[in-house]
């Protein structure tokens, strides 16, 4: 705030003295609602409350657990796979269980947790509530989404009990492998993969459309987007990203399950199988790919722009300080996600594609680093003399930098082609995405569980277990993807079921393939607390007071905690400020929640940013 | 509703100033001045306009391989096209009458246009059995297996317009909401055919060149 508006209020407060008035009305003065309120439906039966529910709130959290539901399958997965990597003499899995387990593995993390928990759950529970709105601007539809993604899931995992099992080509589907006899799944779990896949892109669209419309216009009076916290910034603009990627995975299974089911041509080039010459002609393979990347680069944005804005939030409420510059935060996300649209290539280096168009795509891929480098530099300056307090969502906050930082940096090596060419497929790129969009984002995924959680339940989860549950996870993350780093430099080549006694295979890799296999044992049974944490704080846990964390976003606000059906009680609240107003000097409390009125803090001056 | 900004200048807000303050304070709480309905609209005309640009690619990418055949344009598909236009110019006119409150040439109008939606999906499916009665299978060529895609896909835009009209027209005919809402509802669906008219044209454009 600037000088001028000090002496303002100053000068306000003045006349009021001088008036002897109790209230001051002219600088809380807000004109009359011009926009209806929201007509709300209300369910009347069991089913409809708990089932078919139509709350956002509810809907959120059904999303959340269901993604959380086929995440541990997916975390069980990783523990098979490494099992057979660090001991190959028991014979533990086929080379076709452990193909089928590395696709399953890559498809439900990616797509089924992350998108589905960040958008789905997060962006459910928080964009109603921190918009300040009643609900979604179309329940119905909503609703529609969650159970369409639902039927995804329950496609994507009855691919383990066809015949053949499940598609075994790799998270990106690569055809003509994909649908090619010798693949494992390829006529039955690819199909249902695909499948699954377009109902996961239709239930999307339609949550999508639900965020888009409630973020630009169902927000309380007076939150303009620039006042809006930055979790709703990444949620929406990832949305925004997700509306315009999706349709090219839609575009790409669509033409794959055509030309596995009928025959068509679209991917299949001519080849020979089995000694035997198929009726495919002419089809580009390298088209598939270009689709799926043009979906695959911005997907990693949209899991990782949420999660960008959910770690901006937590690290402002939990060092009691304005989040350091908020409008180039701002900026980034968006830049971030416009970028993300020209980058795709960079997946597709050693393709056979021109020299100069991986330059191109090289150049687009280093200038989005800036952007995310000024959101790093950005958060630490938010952290620096902050009051930092070392709660649970702080210490997997901090975690989220560290590891995004190392993640992003070793992606500045990938992004380079010439650097690129040796490490691909190496055990260096498995690492470095895992680091950056696995760990990075799975550890915002937990502060803001350890954060929210409250706002769920009314209880606060165990910090004691917490604590181990954090220190397990992140130094166990560093014990994991660490060593491969060093295993992608020797040349260790990855989607090996198991590496043989190559001479070009450095001995210490096989060592270090037993460790870290201990390492994700540990690591993934210290999920197990978390979840005993999770269930059983919803009956045991500590009673939390309302706005435990003392934070100034409209959903602390609400009348009751946890907020009822409509959120607001009868009047929406109104907002009088961006949401990072923390420690202001003169102020009563070291927070001014967003709907606190003028008149409640005259004297207070507020910080320049 | 405050004057409108551009997406340049709602960046560049700077929340904290005074005047800033003052003005944000006065914010209704939503960005554009368009109902729930007609923005969500436009947010799935976006994303049907990048769907189908994305096919576009696709058959321009696949049509530059040797094996490409082009097909016949049988003459039923001007005929449908002709349907698409008359329904969309229907409905600009049933937009019209139901700003003016004319009751029954509203209705009829609502009907006429169902009627040609349906004998433009039933055009569209004998279309379908006339090529594959002469040969031209999905299979036997990718320039077919785009053409019957790109029909499929049409269709289901075509069949969730349907619905959508379904709805507004027992709306209006029960007089079960306000004018403002049911006249809301007829345009969006009015924009939408335009949507779907131009989402045809530039397809059977792109067949009819290739």
């Amino acid at each position: 705030m600037s000088d001028e508006q000090d002496h303002k209020l100053e000068a306000k407060s003045d006349y009021v003295a001088d008036a002897s008035s109790v209230s001051t009305p002219d600088i809380d003065a807000v004109p009359e609602a011009e926009l209806p309120d929201q007509e709300l439906y209300h369910s009347h039966s069991w089913w409809t409350t708990y089932v078919f529910s139509q709350d956002a709130k509810y809907i959120g959290i059904q999303y959340a657990l269901t993604a959380i539901g086929t995440g541990l399958l997916g975390l069980v997965l990783s523990w098979l796979m490494r099992i057979q990597l660090a001991f190959p003499g028991l014979g533990w899995l086929e080379p076709s269980s452990y193909y089928q387990f590395v696709t399953m593995h890559g498809m439900i993390m990616v797509v089924y947790l992350l998108t589905a928990l960040f958008l789905g759950g997060f962006g459910n529970l928080l964009i109603p509530l921190m918009c300040g709105a009643r609900d979604m601007a179309f329940p119905y539809v909503n609703m529609l989404s969650y159970w369409a993604f639902v039927v995804a899931v329950i496609v994507l995992l009855a691919s383990f009990f066809v015949p053949g099992g499940p598609t075994g080509a790799g998270w990106t589907l690569y055809p003509p492998q994909a649908i090619t006899a010798g693949t494992p799944g390829y006529n039955g779990g690819i199909i249902l993969m695909l499948i699954s896949l377009i109902l996961f892109v239709a239930g999307f669209t339609m949550g999508g459309l639900n965020y888009i419309i409630t973020v630009l216009q169902l927000r309380a009076r007076g939150m303009t987007l620039m006042r809006m916290p930055l979790t709703i910034w990444g949620i929406f603009t990832a949305t925004v990203l997700a509306m315009f990627a999706f349709p090219a995975l839609l575009v790409g299974c669509l033409m794959m399950t055509l030309d596995s089911l009928l025959g068509t041509s679209f991917f299949m080039p001519a080849m020979v199988s089995l000694g035997e010459k198929l009726t495919h002609e002419g089809g580009s393979p390298i088209l598939f790919q270009h689709l799926f990347w043009f979906f695959g680069h911005p997907e990693v944005y949209i899991v990782a722009l949420p999660a960008f804005g959910i770690v901006s939030d937590l690290l402002s409420v939990h060092s009691r300080k304005t989040i350091f510059g908020y409008r180039m935060m701002v900026w980034a996300i968006v830049g971030i996600g416009a970028l993300s649209f020209f980058v795709w290539a960079h997946h597709m280096y050693v393709s056979g594609m021109n020299p100069w168009f991986g330059f191109f795509f090289a150049t687009t891929t280093l200038i989005i680093a800036v952007p995310t480098a000024i959101k790093v530099y950005n958060w630490i300056l938010t952290l620096w003399r902050g009051n930092i307090q070392l709660s649970l969502p702080m210490l997997f906050s901090l975690g989220f930098i560290v590891t995004f930082l190392n993640g992003g940096l070793t992606g500045l090596f990938l992004g380079n082609v010439t650097v690129d060419v040796p490490l691909s497929d190496t055990y260096f790129v498995v690492a470095h995405f895992h680091m950056v969009m696995g760990i990075a984002p799975i550890l915002v995924i937990f502060g803001a569980i350890y954060h929210w959680y409250p706002l769920i339940t009314g209880r606060m989860m165990n910090e004691t277990l917490g604590k181990i549950h954090f220190w397990i996870t992140f130094l166990g993350s560093y014990a994991i993807y660490f060593p491969m780093h060093y295993q992608g430099f020797v040349g260790v080549p990855r989607r090996y079921f198991e590496i043989y006694d190559s001479p070009y295979i450095d001995t210490s890799t096989l060592l270090l393939n037993k460790f870290i296999t201990i390492a994700v044992l540990i690591v993934g049974a210290a999920q197990l607390l978390f979840l005993y944490n999770l269930f059983a704080s919803a009956r045991l846990g500590k009673k939390s007071e309302k706005n435990p964390w003392k934070a100034n976003s409209l959903e602390w606000q609400t009348p009751q905690m946890p907020p009822e059906h409509g959120n607001w009680g009868k009047e929406l609240p109104k907002v009088y400020r961006w949401p990072y107003d923390f420690s202001v000097p003169g102020a009563k409390e070291d927070y001014i929640p967003q709907n606190q009125p003028p008149s409640e803090i005259i004297g207070a001056k507020v910080e320049k940013t | 509703m405050s004057k409108k900004k551009s997406i340049f200048q709602l960046l560049t807000e700077k929340p904290w100033e005074t005047d800033q303050i003052e003005a944000d304070n006065d914010h209704e709480g939503r960005t554009v001045n368009l109902t729930k309905q007609k923005l969500g609209l436009r947010t799935i005309m976006a994303a049907s306009t990048v769907l189908f640009s994305l096919f576009i690619v696709a058959y321009s990418d696949r049509m530059l391989v040797s094996d490409w055949r082009n097909m016949p344009e049988p003459w039923l598909l001007w005929l449908n096209t002709g349907i698409l236009i008359i329904s969309s110019l229907v409905f600009h006119q049933t937009t019209k009458y139901a700003q003016k409150e004319i009751f029954d040439k509203t209705k009829n109008g609502l009907y006429f246009i169902g009627f040609l939606a349906y004998s433009f999906l039933i055009g569209q499916l004998i279309v379908w059995y006339q090529l594959m009665s002469t040969g031209y299978y999905a299979t036997s060529n990718v320039a077919n297996a785009f053409f019957y895609l790109f029909t499929t896909i049409h269709g289901l835009h075509i069949i969730g317009g349907i619905y959508f009209w379904g709805k507004t027209t027992s709306k209006f005919i029960k007089r079960s909401h306000k004018k403002e809402e049911i006249n809301n509802l007829i345009d969006i669906c009015a924009v939408y055919w335009h949507f779907l008219l131009v989402v045809w044209l530039v397809l059977f454009g792109l067949m009819l060149t290739s």
